[in-house]
């Protein structure tokens, strides 16, 4: 740590304290050494936490790359029959097909609605827009599991059951209300001004707004709808309940199907386990940042 | 809708009277703009939020089971009365379901505020590190369930490598055991439930004024208490808001129990949702699974104005 510190040339002697001037160095933020806690006091709980985190993720790429019966700790040699099992014999192949369509499908559908009513909510005073915040603030304490039985009903009379398009629809409602919530709030971060800019130069609203607003909502609009993809990607009981030929499962179903079978094949169910991770997992690695940005534009108390 | 969609395309831009009221002033003309705006999401939430709950609501009053037709009609509060006076099954899985909640919001709470803490300081490898500890947000409730399934596994899981080093016993299974069955799905949830309320409150930490702290260590004050005095109280409507959101979330959480556990061994890990989706789904009994769900939508609400009040949510601001 000190060398580290030393190498940038922002080592402080530790008391001079008040007022020490900024470091030349200038990355390294201003902060005096009485208001960092201890450098174990930070590594240890982390370092341990991160075993916490990781030792369940290893553990699972350990069983999908090791070959049946071993019980080495480190997956060498490395063989991939168990995915080759799960990806044909086990249809995998079909359920990831089938997933990536209802997660970029429900992705699409809660980005455009949201953003149309995000932006209303931002821009416009009308008669119902207080009853119908009222009504999105509330739909988030409504639990999905509890509409399964009247929505099954609801799917049933349209004729949607066993169709990919009860699980998007069922995903994109539910997605619905915390994504417009976010989005106006982020729309409200734009200064209107730069809108009204744009109007006086003779663009019209649609206009200004593609133009304009847009292209400052990237990393919220990324956050959100990546929120949108996750979710239904994981989401397991509307699939379960709604999608009954095989063919049209998706991977949560898959997997849960592997859990239940009479012997599990810990193997295969492993290899199982990665296919549904990587997606999400790569996706994540890319937001985490902007989940960060997003969520503290101010969002949640919009 | 669009009662008010008016001919006159173009409204003259600009002028806004009053910037800090957008909408309101120079376009008396697009009153039918927002409500078109609206329109996609509110009829989406009409047809499958707003709907399905007033199906809920009157088939709840009803006796309706496929497997059983000649029963069929109106039933009054009779499945109400069946619920509460004669259901053991209710009961128990309303006590669990409670049990469940406050165990996993407790604890995810406590570990997201303190990984929130320690992840908001400044050192090196914070980037990885924030992106590491985070990642099991992304992973969905069955995959928990997957990844448990192989670190529980008596034979080939943790338990038997921890054995070799002497720890605990061979043959250890924490999931068929009703002891230890429910710290074990805690355990796996608070996996995945942490970064969570990590993510949230390190959101929320970003718009904390340095200046207090600066202000505070000049003062004096120790890190425990510029914690308790400046950090503490201006997360707290983050954190009733995500300890909130995250109850109801548990609340409905079905995807991990149902697969981890299957609500067995012997029905002690059945939560409500859970109980309610086989009675109405597997059990065919739409009219006394509505009636359940409406019961357990009134006790969510009612919990929820309860906590808001008692934590008196958005006081200091107002």
């Amino acid at each position: 740590m000190t060398a580290a510190l030393a190498e940038k040339g922002t080592h402080v002697p530790a008391p001079a304290d008040g007022e020490t001037p900024p470091p030349a160095g200038g990355r390294q933020r201003r902060r005096r050494p009485a208001d960092q806690p201890p450098r174990w006091q930070i590594y240890l709980p982390l370092g341990l936490y991160l075993l916490f985190t990781l030792i369940p993720f290893y553990w699972m790429v350990l069983f999908a790359l090791r070959p049946a019966g071993s019980t080495s700790l480190v997956p060498w040699p490395v063989t991939f029959e168990h995915f080759e099992k799960v990806w044909s014999e086990r249809s995998f192949g079909t359920y990831f097909l089938n997933s990536t369509y209802v997660g970029i499908a429900s992705m699409v559908m809660t980005t455009v609605v949201a953003l149309a009513g995000g932006y209303a909510l931002a821009r416009f005073r009308f008669r119902l827009k207080n009853a119908f915040m009222l009504a999105l603030l509330c739909s988030q304490f409504i639990p999905g599991a509890l509409m399964l039985v009247p929505l099954f009903e609801t799917f049933r009379n349209l004729q949607l059951i066993n169709s990919l398009w009860s699980v998007i629809i069922a995903e994109t409602v539910f997605q619905l209300p915390l994504s417009m919530i976010l989005i106006s709030g982020f729309i409200k971060n734009v200064p209107e001004s730069l809108e009204e800019a744009a109007w006086v130069d003779g663009c019209s609203r649609l206009r200004a707004f593609l133009a304009i607003v847009l292209p400052m909502l990237r990393p919220g609009l990324i956050a959100v709808g990546s929120f949108a993809f996750v979710h239904s990607w994981n989401h397991f009981l509307f699939a379960l309940m709604f999608l009954s030929s095989q063919d049209k499962q998706t991977i949560p179903v898959g997997l849960n199907t592997l859990i239940g079978a009479d012997s599990v094949d810990l193997g295969a169910l492993a290899a199982g386990g990665v296919v549904a991770a990587v997606p999400v997992v790569i996706i994540f690695a890319f937001i985490q940042k902007w989940l960060i940005t997003g969520f503290s534009a101010g969002a949640v108390k919009g | 809708m669009a009662l008010t969609a008016v001919p006159k395309k173009r409204v003259l831009p600009g002028k806004p009277a009053k910037p800090g009221k957008p909408g309101k002033a120079g376009k008396t003309g697009k009153r039918g703009l927002p409500y078109l705006l609206i329109a996609p999401a509110g009829l989406l939430m009409l047809g499958f939020i707003a709907y399905p709950m007033l199906s809920v609501v009157y088939y709840s009053l009803q006796h309706y089971n496929v497997t059983k037709p000649w029963r069929n009609g109106y039933a009054g509060l009779e499945n109400f009365r069946e619920i509460f006076f004669e259901d053991p099954l209710f009961w128990q899985t309303l006590a669990f379901s409670a049990k469940w909640v406050v165990a996993e919001v407790g604890l995810q709470l406590l570990f997201g505020l303190a990984l929130a803490l320690i992840v908001n300081q400044t050192f090196i490898g914070r980037g990885i590190a924030r992106a590491l500890v985070f990642s099991p947000w992304a992973v969905s409730g069955v995959l928990t369930t997957t990844i448990w399934i192989l670190l529980y596994n008596p034979s080939t899981g943790l338990s038997r490598y921890l054995a070799d080093v002497g720890i605990g016993e061979y043959g250890t299974s924490v999931l068929s055991d009703t002891g230890t069955v429910f710290w074990a799905a805690v355990l796996a949830e608070l996996w995945r439930g942490v970064p969570f309320f990590a993510i949230l409150i390190l959101a929320d930490l970003q718009s904390v004024s340095k200046d207090l702290y600066e202000a505070a260590s000049v003062d004096g004050a120790s890190r425990f208490r510029q914690f308790w005095h400046i950090t503490l109280p201006h997360l707290k409507d983050a954190i009733i808001l995500s300890t909130l959101l995250r109850a109801v979330w548990e609340f409905n959480n079905v995807d991990l129990l149902y697969t981890l556990t299957g609500g067995g061994p012997a029905g002690v890990t059945t939560t409500l949702p859970l109980y309610v989706a086989n009675t109405g789904i597997e059990g065919h009994d739409f009219g006394y699974a509505s009636a359940l769900t409406t019961v357990a939508f009134v006790i969510l609400l009612f919990c929820s104005i309860l906590y808001l009040r008692l934590s008196k949510f958005g006081g200091d601001d107002k």
